[in-house]
């Protein structure tokens, strides 16, 4: 039926090769992220950013081999919508997923990715997340096959509520959050840590509204300001965070917001100069920290993606960090395999901008410095014609948001091992 | 009482712009008896014209023009698309504004992308105009209501004073006799439904900015529109400015009310724990259901009142 030639065998050979090569090369990349919708300014900003990074990996060659591409899927931040992306991802054999709005997704892609590894040993998915900080995902729900990038919520609360705990002034907080897994453990976070750090704080309000259906915050703020809270806590993003801040404004409310994201892009420009002194944030960077390791990539991405429309600007450092790290393991494992890559990411160490950083291995939490920043009027030098429109004093403030005139000062700088905490994950390796 | 005047200025404004919203839809069902699916749409379409026509020439001009293109829009679909279809009854009409809101929705995405445009309130109305207790009052939401008023008189004036009011009117219930008088009543459902479109557009001028001009936008006031239309009763215009405001108002104080079974078993003495069965349910409070309100509204009223607040028609 079927006899053996030469041709055949060296066919065969070929094939073979190149079925077990793992060392693409090109590497391509899954962004699963809002590409469309009410969040869809997010999810551009983190996809321009992914770009421009893998971009400065393939000149410098930092994984020593494969060029990295990102492939764009809208995820619509729908977790069924990104079900679906995940399946033509899937589908098209790219291997790395990336993926951060919204831990409702998170969940729902951490499940399947879980699944299909199971069931397809020989054709593994990579996730890596750069933004869903629901606690769950290294905690209970944690998986071999999932690597978080960004703090997560609970060791953010606990950064924040530090940080307020020692300001007496502080009576009444008010919790306003998304009504999801995020939002929710936002909520149980504040609640816990104040309560431990500050028993006579009392909490005015806990508030959880559907996420991205409010179009009008205006009751949500009358109420704020029916409580007396002396502090708002929120975990809003997107433009439910920039129209909570914006309703504020126009209520004239003057309480101080400490955010998870009021300095993502999008989120200054409704509240303009009214924000000044009182939006807080608390991120692993922002474009005023001293120094600044990062400011000429920043400058670089701004010059090449920044606005209009204004919000597009650096902002996810965390981005880098993974995609450097991703290439780092490729270039340790000398491979693109996905169990590989992810056995190298696993405890690396890694030398980022801000301080030494650290890929948890009991957990697959990276460990790296936090800042908590409040906005200020940015810096006028009489020197500098950019800065014409300026009015601050303080030379710290450098660069400002959104041309609001107004950019963030650190307000405290949190180490790495402060920001760690204890895990629950019984990891499960393949 | 700062809170409940505020709370109840807002719920006004907000119902306000419900109404400006759901006026259209409810005329033109009245008129023509067709559900306009797409009118969500039009509002849509109406913001994104504003945005694009306040980048060259500013707001104001914006506020009349858009507008009057979104109603030619809607004249156009109404003589190309919808009076072809109407012989096929009003499945097919119901068909045909389904699959343009579709239509409408991707030529938005392919115009203006699929993320949110600045399109930001303009610096005149920029500000506060008064301040009740403590509370500042933004100047928009006042121009809102305005806008909104001037519109419900405008419409009540044209339909029941003017010549082509009372011609809509009477092709209304005798469509032959109007004829044979001589009256093009096809021109006058194009009209109707070209008015109805630049209503909605009307809007759209007016919410986009107060809010978020994004292409998901008109799928998400899609449903309370109908929900508006439904509780007011199918076609009466008096019945959906009741229904806007009820709902505005309702929606704007269940927020503020942090009340669950939970605490109302408390007060009768029984105390339901997380361990309860059913517990996340139990522990539901007003303000976290308040987005579901209108529509338990809607099932209310169809189940006890079939023909809504003001409609005419038995269900």
């Amino acid at each position: 039926m079927f006899k053996l030639r030469p041709t055949h065998a060296a066919l065969f050979l070929v094939s073979a090769l190149f079925a077990g090569s793992a060392y693409a090369e090109t590497l391509k990349i899954a962004y699963i992220d809002p590409l469309s919708g009410f969040f869809a300014n997010v999810g551009e900003i983190g996809l321009k950013q992914f770009q421009f990074v893998a971009d400065d990996i393939n000149k410098r060659n930092l994984t020593g081999g494969p060029k990295l591409e990102m492939v764009a899927f809208d995820g619509k931040g729908s977790p069924q919508e990104s079900l679906i992306m995940l399946k033509k991802v899937i589908d098209s054999g790219i291997r790395i997923i990336t993926q951060g709005n919204s831990s409702a997704v998170a969940g729902a892609l951490i499940d399947a990715v879980n699944k299909h590894n199971e069931r397809n040993p020989d054709k593994t998915i990579l996730y890596l997340n750069y933004a869903a900080v629901d606690p769950d995902f290294t905690n209970s729900k944690c998986s071999f096959w999932h690597f978080r990038f960004d703090a997560n919520s609970d060791m953010k609360m606990e950064a924040l509520t530090t940080y307020m705990a020692k300001d007496p002034k502080i009576k009444n907080v008010y919790l306003i959050n998304q009504n999801y897994s995020f939002g929710q453990a936002v909520s149980r976070a504040a609640k816990a840590d104040l309560a431990r750090k500050r028993p006579d704080i009392k909490i005015v309000g806990d508030d959880l509204h559907p996420i991205g259906a409010v179009k009008d915050f205006a009751p949500y703020v009358a109420k704020i300001k029916a409580s007396n809270a002396d502090v708002v806590i929120t975990g809003n993003w997107g433009n439910d965070m920039s129209l909570l801040v914006k309703a504020a404004k126009d209520a004239g409310l003057n309480t101080p917001f400490y955010t998870y994201y009021g300095g993502l892009p999008g989120a200054v420009t409704p509240i303009g100069e009214a924000g000044e002194g009182k939006v807080k944030q608390i991120t692993e960077w922002h474009m005023n920290v001293t120094p600044n390791k990062t400011e000429k990539f920043a400058n670089a991405f701004n010059k090449k993606y920044g606005g209009p429309p204004a919000y597009i600007s650096f902002y996810f450092l965390r981005g880098n960090i993974e995609m450097y790290m991703l290439a780092e393991a490729i270039k340790q494992a000398k491979s693109t395999d996905p169990k590989a890559i992810a056995l190298k990411l696993e405890g690396m160490k890694y030398a980022g901008d801000e301080g030494e950083v650290e890929m948890r291995a009991s957990d697959h939490q990276l460990i790296q410095p936090l800042y908590i920043s409040t906005l200020a009027k940015a810096f006028h030098n009489p020197k500098d014609p950019t800065t014409a429109k300026f009015t601050g004093k303080d030379k710290e403030v450098k660069y400002d948001q959104e041309n609001t005139g107004l950019g963030f000062k650190t307000d405290a700088r949190i180490e790495a091992y402060v920001t760690a905490q204890p895990t629950s994950c019984q990891m499960k390796r393949p | 009482m700062e809170f409940f005047l505020i709370s109840m200025l807002n719920g006004i404004s907000y119902g306000l712009l419900l109404f400006m919203l759901s006026a259209g839809l409810t005329i033109i069902f009245s008129m023509m008896g067709v559900l306009n699916f797409a009118h969500a749409s039009f509002y849509m379409i109406g913001a994104y014209f504003a945005y694009q026509i306040s980048t060259y020439i500013g707001f104001w001009p914006a506020l009349v023009i858009a507008p009057l293109l979104v109603g030619a829009v809607g004249m156009a679909v109404e003589r190309y698309g919808l009076r072809t279809v109407h012989k096929y009854g009003h499945v097919a009409e119901l068909l045909f504004t389904f699959g343009l809101a579709y239509l409408i929705e991707e030529t938005v995405h392919l115009v203006w992308g699929r993320s949110s445009v600045e399109y930001r309130v303009p610096p005149s109305l920029d500000g506060s105009l008064f301040t009740l207790y403590t509370t500042t009052y933004p100047i928009y939401r006042v121009f809102m209501m305005a806008v909104s008023v001037s519109m419900l008189i405008g419409i009540y004036l044209t339909l029941t004073r003017s010549r082509i009011g009372l011609v809509i009117q009477a092709a209304l219930t005798h469509p032959q006799t109007v004829e044979t008088l001589g009256h093009d009543v096809p021109r006058v459902f194009m009209l109707v439904f070209g008015g109805g479109s630049a209503l909605a557009g009307l809007a759209g001028v007016i919410g986009g900015n107060a809010f978020v001009t994004e292409p998901g936008m008109a799928a998400a006031v899609g449903p309370i529109v109908f929900v508006i239309v439904v509780v007011g009763g199918m076609g009466s215009l008096a019945g959906a400015f009741i229904a806007s405001l009820l709902i505005g108002v309702l929606q704007t104080f269940s927020v503020a009310l942090d009340y669950s079974f939970v605490d109302l078993f408390a007060r009768l003495g029984i105390a339901i724990g997380p361990d309860a069965p059913l517990a996340a349910l139990w522990d539901l409070t007003i303000s976290q259901a308040a987005p579901v309100l209108p529509y338990l509204l809607m099932v209310l009223m169809l189940i006890f009142r079939p023909k809504g607040i003001m409609g005419t028609r038995e269900g």
